[in-house]
């Protein structure tokens, strides 16, 4: 845990440091454009590793009444027939977590009333899934706010973002409420992994360090906004020459947090396709999620499926006839007839 | 590769979405440099380095200053003293509200709200 | 089997997690906790690679000489036959939503029961060959190479989870631990280790068209003793079609049903409900066998025990098969029969009630029905006398199966039927039910008696589930769609909620049963008297 904290503060460090003696273009500009590479690339080529190996048996887990009868009423999106409702299911899970909106929290009680005795009661809880989906929604908030670096003149959408944001009107620059419901969140999804016990027995060094290195460049960005401010009209020409792919770094004000900031970013990019944080575009090829439950309906096809090789009727019949002829059941072949 | 037209879909998609940062300035013009045009005195309240870091916050505190405490002086790092006044103070330099605030305002989708109580000033005023 | 503690004991006996990482903690081997090894005769007789004798609890498991070379490549060879194994490899972030939701975990405690970790053992072994940080990083990043340590971890752990698939609702990615642990199954018989609980039934179900091994003549003589006492109970002795052609339905259920108390008094009530309807039907003393412990093997065992029924069903003739009360059978019917053994032979038709008309679209292609979806119906269309009352002296809770659960969406149907043949339903709390139904904790193929202890912890969340229904409502029976819950809820009731019995639906509906000509019922399946008759007055009835 410690040990993940201390290499992103290294990478922050690194980065600061270069950001003094003159290394700015390599971390303003080479690692960005390295990063975004491996990212893009590293994404594509994790789907297409997905893809190569088929789906050979539809495996839906059901989450609800199937469509059997007229009269009983199917859940039509928690086990959903059809490829509309596996769209729907699907649009619910990725954009509202629907599984994990199930959660439960089981509480053992020594001693119960009701029962006299042991008893375990299974509670609902969703913590998880809100700080989880706040998280999320904060983070594409954040990145949707970010468009005002991107492109000139700033489309109405992203200010209209900003004002809603902002809508508290505190400081200046205005408080952005994503900013710091994100870091709430990120905090809490630390805390889970250090004080939850069972949490914390099942988290590897690959879990803290995607958290810490979010939290690096949330608090580093919430530096540049409020505190150890970038010039934005810099960052601005900064950045669009390097979407534009002309880079300008010559004669621009740009301080180390910005860089450390940029460095961070980069990091979670290049991370990010070696890395479980792949559950993003992983989502989508869940074979327990993305088929529908027609599977008595439809036949799936499984392309490696084995020829058939079975013990035969007629093996059967061999190894059984003279028994079954006694039994009086009837058969393909008559036993011979011993004289 | 199975589900073929599926996944590649799905990585148009997705490739689409997350290098738009690089495809979206397409829908808009460069951005070179901010183009601000400065007025013609050297010096301002505080020096430039801090006043383009921190006029946000400046002003908000002379707003606070002049309204809710009554004071009208402000005394910068340099020891001078100037009146706590936005149109006394400085709009009497940055006249130009199109050529000076707006340059970068607009750009980086900053919206003060200055302009909610104060009267925006026009050009040659 | 070593007295079982009580149940207080039993929870309070939990260990609490341990301080070392679970890559430091090797398994202990203790009696109770495994299931029995299949003899190396039998593995042999069913062509599984490397058989050989080897003893759980010893230290040497005589693993074939280039066992990590076996196990790399059929690893390997997995991921690249499954999306779902390379997709479950690589996206599991360990959110820990899994974790309580196991029965397993929760009975034990034994971190590794923890859906994730169980995962986490095989992802281990993923990591250090494809990915990139694993590679780099080792058991930084949780990356440890294979060893013979692991492969007995493997084998514990696998035979711990019943694949019932309640982690997968919960996930929020739908990883499905029952596919890994199928998949780690599938990699321990590559190495020739098997249960000899599960390869047992294998071996008879592939040379006597059932795991009970029952031979043909037998089936048909244990049959129409049951169908005797279908007569001593009702008055009327109800047919016993066998392997006769030209019926328009083929019935299949699980053998336990005609072998084994309770699932035997479920096999009377399809005898009497399908007399009482003259259904057009027979058995077969081939595909005698619903149930598929091929499924807990490996899937292409799956498939090959499976051919039978589609194999039946064409030599016979008939136009669509109605299946009995089974999990797993349905899990396999519901999700892979078709695309194992299909496309179903030319001579069957989408099914249709003889009875009602009404067409199962939603079975068009397997061409298989439910019999509670078959009765349900038939409920709905009043084509069936029942008298609820009968069922009076019982109340009665309903234990969702895993497999229709969850992998078939069974749900309302079987509600109804209980609904229309008893007076008395209580549900079960409803974290703990339907969808998110536990397991009996015996499933695939674990529903020995050499692990009991282990069962009645795994089967802890259900066992408390009814002893919550018993003392708050009194309820004093448990219904269930499944063979092996037949089997194993019992114990599992006898233990956690002493005095709650356990029976099939089926059993209920012809207790329930109004039929032609029927002697005045003094009696229930089982034979024991109905409270609440008069034994007399139908005594007098009879005689007038």
């Amino acid at each position: 845990m410690l040990e993940s904290l201390l290499v992103v503060l290294l990478i922050g460090a690194v980065a600061w440091i270069g950001s003094c003696i003159g290394l700015t273009a390599v971390f303003g500009i080479l690692l960005p454009y390295v990063a975004v590479l491996v990212f893009l690339v590293g994404i594509v080529r994790r789907m297409i590793y997905w893809a190569k190996s088929p789906v050979p048996f539809a495996i839906p887990t059901t989450g609800g009444q199937e469509r059997s009868l007229d009269f009983i009423k199917q859940e039509k999106f928690d086990c959903p027939s059809t490829k509309f409702g596996v769209v729907i299911r699907m649009i619910l899970e990725v954009c509202l977590f629907r599984s994990l909106f199930r959660n439960t929290q089981a509480c053992s009680f020594e001693n119960d009333q009701a029962t006299g005795g042991y008893r375990v009661v299974y509670y609902s809880s969703k913590w998880l899934w809100f700080f989880s989906l706040l998280f999320h929604y904060c983070f594409l908030i954040v990145f949707l706010r970010h468009f005002r670096f991107f492109i000139e003149p700033v489309p109405c959408c992203v200010s209209f973002i900003e004002a809603v944001d902002g809508f508290l009107q505190i400081g200046a620059p205005r408080f952005f409420l994503t900013g710091g419901l994100l870091l709430v969140a990120l905090v809490f999804l630390l805390c889970r992994r250090i004080f939850n016990e069972r949490i914390r027995y099942i988290s590897l060094a690959n879990d803290y360090f995607p958290l810490w290195l979010l939290i690096g460049i949330v608090v580093s960005g919430l530096c540049l906004r409020y505190f150890d401010k970038a010039e934005i009209a810099q960052v601005k020409i900064f950045i669009m020459g390097l979407t534009h792919f002309s880079p300008v770094i010559q004669g621009l004000d740009l301080n180390g947090m910005f860089i450390v900031h940029l460095t961070l970013v980069s990091t979670l990019l290049i991370y990010f396709p070696y890395s479980k944080l792949v559950h993003m575009p992983g989502v989508f090829f869940s074979p327990t999620r993305n088929l529908p439950t027609n599977t008595r309906e439809v036949r799936h096809i499984n392309p490696w499926n084995p020829p058939k090789q079975f013990f035969t009727y007629p093996e059967y019949e061999d190894t059984y006839r003279d028994a079954m002829a006694q039994a009086g059941l009837p058969l393909e072949k008559q036993p011979d007839k011993k004289s | 590769m199975y589900n073929k037209k599926a996944v590649c879909i799905g990585i148009v998609i997705l490739v689409a979405l997350l290098s738009s940062p690089f495809w979206v300035g397409l829908f808009g013009t460069d951005y070179k440099e901010t183009g601000v045009v400065k007025p013609n005195q050297d010096a301002c309240v505080e020096d430039a380095a801090f006043m383009r870091a921190q006029h946000m916050r400046l002003l908000n505190e002379w707003r606070d200053q002049a309204l809710r405490n009554e004071n009208r002086t402000y005394v910068a790092a340099n020891g001078k003293k100037w009146e706590i006044s936005l149109q006394n103070t400085c709009m009497k330099c940055h006249t130009n509200y199109a050529g000076f605030c707006q340059k970068c305002h607009l750009s980086n989708s900053v919206s003060p709200y200055c302009w909610t109580c104060h009267i925006i000033p026009t050009e040659g005023k | 089997m070593a007295k079982l503690p009580t149940p207080q004991m039993l929870m309070a006996s939990r260990p609490e997690l341990p301080k070392e990482s679970w890559l430091d903690i090797k398994p202990e081997f203790a009696p109770g906790s495994y299931c029995y090894p299949e003899k190396k005769e039998t593995m042999e007789l069913l062509h599984m690679p490397n058989p050989h004798d080897w003893d759980p609890s010893a230290e040497d498991w005589n693993l074939p000489e280039n066992w990590e070379q076996i196990l790399c490549d059929a690893f390997e060879e997995r991921l690249q036959k499954h999306r779902s194994l390379k997709l479950f490899m690589d996206i599991c972030v360990r959110c820990g939503a899994c974790a309580d939701k196991c029965h397993f975990f929760l009975g034990t405690n034994d971190p590794k029961n923890m859906p994730v970790l169980r995962a986490e053992l095989l992802r281990s072994l993923y990591r250090r060959d494809h990915t990139m940080l694993g590679k780099l990083l080792g058991k930084k990043v949780g990356a440890r190479d294979w060893d013979k340590s692991v492969v007995k971890e493997l084998f514990y752990y696998a035979y711990q989870c019943t694949e019932c698939r309640r982690c997968s609702l919960f996930c929020p990615y739908g990883i499905d631990t029952a596919e890994i642990t199928a998949i780690v199954r599938e990699l321990m018989h590559e190495v020739g280790l098997g249960t000899h609980w599960i390869m047992d039934p294998v071996k008879n179900c592939s040379f006597t068209g059932n795991h009970l091994g029952i031979k043909p003549h037998s089936f048909k003589e244990i049959v129409e003793m049951l169908a005797d006492d279908c007569e001593t109970v009702t008055g009327i002795r109800p047919k016993t079609p066998f392997n006769e052609k030209g019926h328009e339905i083929l019935f299949i259920t699980p053998s336990g049903d005609v072998f084994a108390d309770p699932g035997i008094y479920t096999f009377m009530g399809y005898l009497l409900l399908f007399h009482e309807l003259d259904l057009d039907y027979t058995f077969s003393t081939y595909a005698s066998e619903g149930g598929n412990f091929g499924s807990f093997t490996s899937f292409n065992m799956a498939k090959k025990l499976n051919a039978k029924m589609y194999a039946e069903a064409e030599r016979l003739g008939v136009k669509w098969i109605l299946g009995g009360e089974c999990g797993h059978m349905w899990r396999v019917v519901n999700q892979y029969m078709e695309t194992y053994n299909g496309p179903t032979p030319p001579n069957m038709t989408i099914p249709k009630s003889p009875i009602t008309g009404t067409v199962f679209k939603n079975a068009a292609a397997t061409k298989m029905v439910h019999i509670t979806e078959f009765t349900a119906d038939l409920i709905r269309h009043g084509k069936i006398k029942l008298d609820p009352s009968r069922n009076d002296h019982i109340i009665t809770t309903f234990h969702d199966s895993c497999n229709p659960a969850r992998a078939m969406g069974l749900l309302e149907e079987p509600r109804y039927i209980l609904k229309h043949v008893c007076n008395h339903f209580v549900e079960m709390p409803e974290n703990t039910i339907r969808e998110q139904t536990f397991c009996c904790g015996a499933g695939s193929g674990l529903n020995t008696e050499e692990i009991m202890e282990l069962r009645m912890r795994s089967g802890m969340p259900r066992g408390n589930a009814l002893r919550y229904v018993q003392q708050k409502y009194g309820v004093n029976h448990m219904a269930c769609c499944c063979a092996i819950d037949r089997a194993t809820l019992p114990p599992l009731a006898n233990y956690w909620a002493p005095g709650v019995n356990v029976s099939g639906i089926h059993e209920l509906v012809a207790n329930a049963l109004v039929m032609k000509g029927e002697a005045k019922r003094t009696m229930d399946l089982r034979q024991e008297d109905l409270p609440n008759v008069d034994a007399d007055e139908a005594e007098a009835e009879e005689g007038r």
